[in-house]
C-alpha cells in the first residue's frame, strides 16, 4: 500500500501480533515506549526513526493510551485494518490475562508484597531503558541548534515545570511545524 | 447487569476523553470508581495503580482491574473477570478506532508537506517529552539514591553494550525482590 515500507508489506499478521506481544511482555516495570522503538525501528526495521518518533507524539495527542495508539498506527500502516487488530490484540491479550491474574491474587489475598519489591527494582531499570532511548534517538535527530532547542523546551516545560502536555504541545508543535515545513528552494 | 452497563458507559466515555494519554483521565476514573460507585477504596485504587504501572503491557490496563473490582462486588470472581474484560474493551475500542482512521488518512498523505513537517519537526519534541516522562516516572515510583544508582548503571550498560535489556531488568527486579532497592 505504501512505497515507504516495501519490506514491511510482506509481514504476516501473526508476526505483527507476536511482535507486539513480545514488546508488551518485555516491558515489565515500564519502558514500553523504549521497547517499541527498539523492536520496531532497530530490530525489525518496520519504520524509520523520524517516522516512529513523530508517530509517537501524534499518538499522544490522540485520545487513548499512547502505546495502544502506537500499535494501531504501526499495525495499520503495514497491513491495514487486519494489521491494526493484530497489533492491538498482540499488545493487550496476554497482558490483560496477566493483570487479571494479579488482580485476582491482590483482591483475594489483599497484598502482593514480594512482587511489589521486584516491580520497584524493575522500574529503576525501566527508567534506564527510557533514558537510553533518549540518548539513542537524540544522537540521530538532535543535529543542530534548533532541534536541540525544541528538545530542551519540551523537556523543561513538561518534565521540570510540569506544564500539561497539551499546553506544551500547543506552544511548541506549531513552532516545530513552521521550522520543519518543506521550503521549495532550500532543499538540503 | 447495572454495574456492567455503568462500566461500559463510563470507560467508553473516558476512552474518547483521554487526550494526551491514558494518565489524563486517571483523576476522573478515581473519582467515579472510588467516590461515585464505591467499587474500590482509596488505598485499593493506589495499589492497583502501582500494579498496572509495573505489570507488562500498557499501563491503561488499570481499567481491567477497576472492572474486576466492580464485577467482584456483584458477582464474585467470574463476574470480576467479565467486568475486567468489559472495561478493557470499552476503554480501548473507541479510541483505537479513531486512531485507525487517522492512520489511514496519514498513509494516504504520503507526500504532503504537512506529513513531512510533522515527521521532521515532531521528532525532537518527542525526544524531549520522553526524557520528561522518565523524570516523572522516577519521581512517581518514589525512587531514592539506590534506585537512581541502578538507573545510572543500567543506562551505561544499555548504551555501551549489546546485552539483552531483559537480563538487566530482571536483575534489577531480583535486587528489588531481595529488598536492596
Amino acid at each position: 500500500m505504501s512505497e515507504a515500507a516495501p519490506a514491511a508489506s510482506r509481514v504476516s499478521l501473526a508476526e505483527i501480533a507476536l511482535t507486539f506481544n513480545h514488546i508488551a511482555l518485555a516491558s515489565f516495570g515500564g519502558g514500553l515506549s523504549a521497547w517499541s522503538r527498539e523492536v520496531v525501528v532497530d530490530r525489525k526495521k518496520w519504520m524509520g526513526e523520524e517516522q516512529f518518533l513523530s508517530a509517537m507524539t501524534m499518538c499522544r495527542i490522540m485520545p487513548g493510551a499512547t502505546q495502544v495508539n502506537l500499535s494501531v498506527f504501526v499495525g495499520g500502516s503495514m497491513r491495514g485494518f487486519a494489521g491494526a487488530v493484530a497489533a492491538l490484540l498482540g499488545l493487550c491479550l496476554v497482558p490483560v490475562a496477566m493483570i487479571l491474574t494479579l488482580g485476582f491474587l491482590y483482591f483475594t489475598f489483599k497484598e502482593v508484597p514480594a512482587v511489589k519489591g521486584a516491580l520497584h527494582g524493575a522500574s529503576a531499570a525501566a527508567v534506564a531503558l527510557t533514558v537510553t532511548m533518549v540518548i539513542k534517538t537524540g544522537e540521530k535527530c538532535l543535529t543542530g541548534v534548533v532541534p536541540v532547542a525544541f528538545f530542551l523546551a519540551a523537556f523543561i516545560l513538561n518534565g521540570v515545570l510540569r506544564w500539561p502536555l497539551l499546553l506544551v504541545l500547543g506552544i511548541l508543535a506549531p513552532l516545530a511545524l513552521i521550522w520543519a515545513w518543506p521550503r521549495e528552494r532550500a532543499v538540503t | 447487569m447495572k454495574t456492567y452497563l455503568s462500566l461500559l458507559s463510563m470507560f467508553g466515555g473516558l476512552s474518547l476523553l483521554s487526550i494526551g494519554g491514558g494518565n489524563t483521565v486517571l483523576p476522573d476514573m478515581h473519582l467515579r470508581a472510588v467516590n461515585g460507585y464505591h467499587w474500590l477504596t482509596d488505598s485499593q485504587f493506589a495499589d492497583i495503580f502501582s500494579i498496572s504501572q509495573a505489570a507488562p503491557g500498557p499501563s491503561i490496563l488499570i481499567v481491567s482491574l477497576v472492572g474486576y473490582a466492580a464485577g467482584l462486588k456483584v458477582a464474585g470472581v467470574l463476574g470480576g473477570l467479565a467486568g475486567g474484560v468489559l472495561a478493557t474493551v470499552a476503554m480501548i475500542v473507541p479510541a483505537a478506532t479513531m486512531m485507525y482512521l487517522v492512520t489511514m488518512s496519514w498513509q494516504r498523505a504520503q507526500k504532503s508537506k504537512l506529513r513531512h513537517a510533522v515527521e521532521k519537526g515532531f521528532a525532537p519534541l518527542t525526544v524531549g517529552l520522553i526524557l520528561a516522562t522518565s523524570l516523572v516516572m522516577s519521581r512517581a515510583a518514589d525512587h531514592d539514591w539506590r534506585a537512581y544508582t541502578i538507573t545510572a548503571i543500567a543506562t551505561v550498560i544499555f548504551v555501551r553494550t549489546g546485552v539483552n535489556p531483559l537480563i538487566v531488568v530482571a536483575g534489577a527486579a531480583f535486587l528489588g525482590y531481595l529488598g536492596f532497592i
